[in-house]
């Protein structure tokens, strides 16, 4: 599990940091979108990798040892709802920069290419 | 700290977020009601960060964990001299901008009030949380705030530029969001205090992941100190912001700065083991390169704005190297430059409006009646400067003496706080036993940034205001000057009370260096008790 998971943030953050350095606001949202999923899914792995383990513990005594942490996993609920809202508001200024300048060029004009 | 003030930590969160959402429930057309609501709220916050620097002053640190859950899980806040030293000083910043924005700027564009108050929300919260994922979500607060603010009054420039900005911040929370997993996933916390504490005892085969997580932690913080090479967003989305905004956005750097400033000396004193001094070299050049970056972007600047957010750059670096170089006294003088420059950075945001409106005024008359040849009007031009040469408009004449105010704060001349700053920057850098060639360019770069600022200044100053134009209809409103004026009256009480100031800087800096009591107050060492 641990080398599909190392090998999924790899691959998202790769493409998304190619993305991000892409002349195309579409291309730069993408990009941040999918930065966004590595680091979610690398707070996850900093909680360590587990199956099977509930993170809320039930009614009475319980062993610690046989439940995941539920801190990253709180983290990561709270990092979602963000990025989701930025990567709004961030589509919202795009279309608003796209409409006022005429291009998707992120420098809002578009070089000799 | 008993009764209702054991709870006046919160207020500076509560209270601006609750008029924010009462806010935007209300009419838009309902703008009195609105100017005095938000007016009022910031008064009211100016009020309550005296009271916590007071209480701070007093009797320490004070931490206040919500719904009274033990220490470790509970969302702390902790107000110590520092904390409440920089909320003062954004309560001030808030009110004099609000006010400013009054004479027309809340105007130009929906939701300026709740998104104002929304900022100054996130900006306490940054402040005060003892937390570092709650400092992840204040820092989220303010950036939201401050995209929509950026955008207030809309139009190409400002949209393109915060689009730059939008990205860049996205990404540096990302960075925000790693090093936190980082950290959390070596020492299994989240609580700053805690983490001190862990730290100091760390394995030696975790400390290069502990260090790589506060490195990429540092990185998220230092892009939104504007450091150089991460800082070619700032000068631009600074001079795009309307100014009001701009003005507020000046604390927004030293969001960045102060939790470097904390988490180097909680995280990185010296008491925590293998790790303590850890990046500090790489400030103080980082400090160095941003300063050279800032002071060329000074000289070569033509606007008044881009002459701003190039300063903006020059103190963060001095405040980054001299954070590198440590030691109490030095800490002492960085915290009381920080307060100044902070100050007359944005009360020359505030300026930087009315001085240009005057200008492009006279520029179009100037061009109306320019001489196709010089020598056909010498005569005319003569008569008329006998008859009224000395008559200088009052507009002209306040809107001069605030530049002039202005000028001598940035650039340090004597005898302004300013001047005491840098002052008390150098003299602590020469007590040093052996002075390193780098403590050196510190000191030639904080004279040269003063003699760049000072040329940049008084170029633009004859520029805009020395340049003969027709009498400037004195359009200047009361509610331009006055928050100009209470902003330089502040500088103005520094400096006067400059000895006292300077001695809560000293015992700031000492509590900075010996984190125990902040520790005490915020760590889980502490049994029961919510708010102590």
């Amino acid at each position: 599990m641990e080398i599909v998971l190392s090998l999924a943030i790899g691959i998202l953050t790769a493409s998304g940091l190619w993305l991000l350095f892409r002349p195309r606001t579409f291309q730069v949202i993408l990009g941040l979108s999918l930065l966004s999923y590595a680091v979610n899914l690398f707070i996850i792995a900093a909680g360590r990798l587990r199956t099977d383990a509930p993170p809320i513990v039930g009614k009475g005594a319980a062993d610690p040892a046989a439940y995941a942490d539920p801190v990253p996993q709180a983290l990561v609920l709270t990092a979602i709802v963000i990025s989701f809202a930025t990567t709004a508001l961030l589509l919202v200024v795009l279309m608003a920069s796209r409409g006022l300048t005429g291009t998707d060029h992120v420098d809002g004009e578009d070089g000799e290419a | 700290m008993t009764g209702w003030l054991a709870h006046l930590v919160i207020v500076p969160i509560l209270l601006p977020l609750v008029a924010s959402a009462f806010m935007l429930s209300m009419d838009e057309r309902r703008r009195t009601a609105k100017r005095i609501l938000s007016l009022g709220v910031s008064a009211l916050l100016v009020g309550a960060a005296a009271l916590l620097l007071w209480s701070a002053r007093e009797s320490g640190p004070v931490a206040y964990r919500i719904g009274d859950w033990p220490s470790p899980f509970a969302i702390t806040l902790v107000a110590d001299r520092l904390s409440a030293m920089m909320l003062l000083l954004t309560s001030i910043l808030g009110f004099t901008s609000l006010f400013y924005a009054t004479a027309r700027w809340d105007r130009s564009g929906p939701r300026f009030h709740a998104l104002f108050l929304l900022l100054l929300m996130g900006i306490n919260g940054a402040f005060l949380t003892g937390d570092i994922f709650n400092l992840f979500v204040f820092f989220e607060v303010l950036l939201a705030a401050s995209y929509g603010l950026i955008l207030h009054g809309s139009g190409t420039e400002r949209t393109s530029a915060s689009l730059h900005y939008i990205a860049i911040n996205i990404a540096a929370s990302l960075l925000f969001l790693v090093g936190v997993a980082l950290l959390y996933s070596v020492t299994g916390t989240l609580n700053m205090a805690d983490l001190a504490v862990s730290l100091s005892s760390a394995a030696d085969e975790n400390l290069a992941l502990l260090e790589a997580g506060a490195a990429i932690l540092g990185v998220a913080f230092l892009v939104k100190a504007g450091i150089w090479p991460l800082c070619f967003w700032l000068p631009r989305t600074y001079a795009a912001a309307s100014p009001p905004v701009a003005a507020v956005f000046a604390i927004m750097t030293k969001v960045g700065i102060y939790v470097i400033l904390r988490l180097s000396f909680l995280l990185f004193g010296k008491d925590s083991g293998g790790a303590a001094g850890f990046a500090n070299d790489a400030l103080l050049y980082a400090g160095l390169a941003t300063m050279v970056f800032g002071i060329v972007g000074i000289l070569a600047a033509r606007h008044l704005t881009r002459i701003a957010g190039h300063y903006v750059l020059v103190s963060s670096g001095i405040l980054l190297s001299a954070i590198g170089i440590g030691g109490e006294a030095l800490t002492a003088a960085l915290l009381f430059y920080l307060v100044s420059s902070t100050l007359a950075v944005s009360a020359l945001y505030l300026l930087i409006e009315p001085v240009e409106r005057h200008a492009d005024e006279a520029d179009i008359i100037e061009g109306i009646s320019e001489p196709v040849f010089d020598d056909e009007y010498v005569g005319a031009i003569e008569e008329e400067e006998t008859e009224e040469g000395v008559i200088i408009p009052g507009t002209i004449a306040i809107l001069g003496g605030g530049f002039i105010f202005c000028a001598l704060l940035l650039a340090g001349l004597p005898p302004l706080s300013g001047f005491i700053a840098k002052f008390a920057l150098i003299d602590a850098l020469f007590r040093h036993v052996s002075i390193a060639l780098s403590h050196w360019a510190l000191i030639a770069l904080i004279i040269l940034s003063g003699l760049a600022t000072t040329i940049a200044m008084t170029r633009a100053g004859i520029d805009r205001l020395w340049t003969p134009g027709e009498d400037s209809p004195s359009r200047l409103s009361l509610v331009e000057v006055t928050p100009i004026g209470l902003l330089l009256t502040v500088c103005l009480t520094l400096m006067l009370a400059a000895g006292p100031a300077m001695d809560f800087m000293q015992a700031t800096a000492g509590a900075l260096h010996d984190p125990g009591s902040y520790i005490e107050a915020a760590g889980p060492a502490v049994q029961g008790g919510g708010a102590r």
